[in-house]
């Protein structure tokens, strides 16, 4: 315990990275992943025919594979990304978006189609439709679902430790190097400064889903 | 009494096999002769544990190009490799009866503890931290950290160029801390190995990759378009880990060593591997510390 006492600014500084990972990522994950929901349900067959491998490619690929894609891969075509921060929030927003879609094409196929017909009776459009009357719906039963997904993406920044990013992870590790007599008490500092992150959301999930269960 | 007849067993063992080995090397005739001599250990020792059982584990480099690096027939190859070889040739092993496990810079001290490797022969640096968990034989090698760049880089030929730079090196491994500790200007680039580190080099991403020259010269040799640059600027012994309280098995593993310094099969080990890039250098001094200093 002594030992992360006396390291507690180096664990911030890797916390803080971690948590600009997680946050920046995060909300770019939640907008293009409910762009690609949308995608999912639009009349249009090219948008679903994107959508669907979209979210099929992307959640059924491991997420090291993206990280190696990006970094190792895309250069041989000429993509050369800065190595770093950037980099990592681009895999992770990437791969997180196809389970953030997936939590909310579920919430919309939640709502009674009932709604749908009902707005497409008094005119509203397509995107209308959407954005009035079923996402408002479909979110608020999809919020501790996505609660989840931010969590597991809270623990998958952890990945970017392999790919030039110094983040919680790759902080212990150097810690490691010069403090080998500390041991595991690295690794479970490491582990206490996820669980800062990731115990509030699950608790903030809960509670959503009472009031949600309430509502209803 | 019985300690001190046991003590002089062993000692006199110890002057066989180093008779027996010098005179392999005068005769020329290959590494048969240490394998089928009688193996005389003290009984429960590590040696006669390992000598009984007929195999041993040993943990090394995979992607180490000259020191441990896997071919496609899936056996490790290299100047480690070699070194484990001749360990286990000492101990009545044959090659073949060696099982590899691959060991990376993050992992060794945890294989070591956890027993899952007997010894480990990864271009281990031997130093003070590791020494409260582990234990070290050797050293077998000294070997400094130094820099790897493209060919045509004009700009960097020494530590002293690296400000304003990016250097790729490996998450959690000693020339990364000495990275950061004296050379505060240079960004460092973690990566999870260092032959990861090659073609972000190559795509101009960092300019230069840092760790011992040994490991650099590996990349250089496999790859023309790199160069290894300056002289090293650490002295980095690489040593053998092992079980921290297994002090007989360490002094074993010294008298092991001094007797292939002598009789020329470490430099033969050094030729057929590294060598072949690297010039030769003297046999280093082993070091038999005090645990407890």
């Amino acid at each position: 315990m002594g030992f992360i006492a006396e390291n507690l600014s180096t664990y911030v500084d890797g916390f803080l990275v971690t948590l600009r990972l997680t946050a920046v990522s995060g909300l770019l994950a939640l907008v293009w992943g409910t762009v690609i929901a949308a995608f999912r349900v639009s009349p249009l067959r090219p948008l679903r025919a994107f959508g669907t491998v979209w979210t099929e490619t992307l959640r059924n690929t491991p997420l090291t594979l993206v990280f190696f894609g990006m970094v190792f891969v895309a250069p041989q075509f000429g993509i050369i990304p800065p190595l770093g921060f950037w980099t990592a929030v681009i895999c992770l927003a990437t791969y997180t978006s196809a389970f953030v879609a997936e939590a909310v094409r579920s919430g919309i196929n939640g709502v009674n189609v009932g709604q749908a017909e009902a707005a497409r009776a008094i005119g509203l459009t397509f995107g209308q439709t959407l954005g009035n009357v079923i996402l408002p719906q479909a979110i608020r039963s999809v919020i501790p679902p996505l609660i989840n997904v931010l969590i597991a993406l809270t623990k998958n920044t952890s990945v970017a430790a392999g790919f030039a990013v110094v983040e919680l992870v790759a902080t212990g590790r150097r810690l490691g190097v010069g403090n080998a007599a500390a041991g595991a008490w690295v690794l479970v500092g490491v582990a206490i400064f996820y669980l800062v992150l990731t115990i509030p959301l699950g608790i903030l999930a809960a509670r959503i889903e009472r009031r949600v269960a309430f509502a209803r | 009494m019985r300690t001190r007849l046991m003590v002089a067993a062993l000692a006199a063992a110890t002057l066989l096999l180093g008779a027996c080995s010098s005179g392999t090397a005068d005769g020329g005739g290959g590494d048969a002769s240490m394998t089928d001599g009688a193996m005389d250990f003290p009984a429960g020792s590590t040696m006669a544990k390992l000598s009984d059982a007929g195999t041993i584990t040993v943990g090394t480099k995979f992607d180490q190009p000259l020191f441990g690096l896997v071919g496609p027939d899936g056996v490790p190859e290299g100047f480690d490799v070699e070194i484990a070889k001749l360990i286990a040739g000492h101990l009545g092993i044959s090659p073949d009866k060696i099982v590899w496990k691959e060991t990376v810079s993050a992992n060794r001290e945890d294989f070591i503890e956890r027993g899952e490797v007997d010894i480990v022969v990864a271009t281990y640096t031997i130093n003070d931290d590791r020494k409260q968990r582990i234990s070290f034989a050797g050293p077998y090698y000294e070997a400094g950290q130094s820099l790897l760049t493209l060919k045509d880089n004009t700009d960097i030929n020494g530590p002293d160029d690296l400000a304003g730079k990016s250097v790729c090196t490996v998450s959690g491994s000693t020339p990364e801390a000495n990275l950061l500790a004296n050379y505060p200007d240079t960004k460092v680039v973690p990566f999870g190995t260092y032959s990861e580190c090659l073609e972000p080099l190559r795509n101009g991403q960092v300019d230069a990759v840092s760790t011992d020259n040994v490991i650099l010269a590996g990349f250089a040799a496999e790859n023309d378009d790199l160069e290894v640059r300056g002289e090293p600027f650490t002295a980095e012994p690489y040593g053998i880990g092992l079980a921290r309280e297994d002090t007989d098995f360490r002094m074993w593993i010294n008298d092991t060593l001094e007797t292939m310094f002598a009789d020329g099969s470490w430099t033969k080990a050094w030729e057929d591997t590294a060598g072949t890039v690297l010039p030769t250098p003297e046999p280093p001094t082993v070091d038999r510390y005090d645990l407890n200093s």
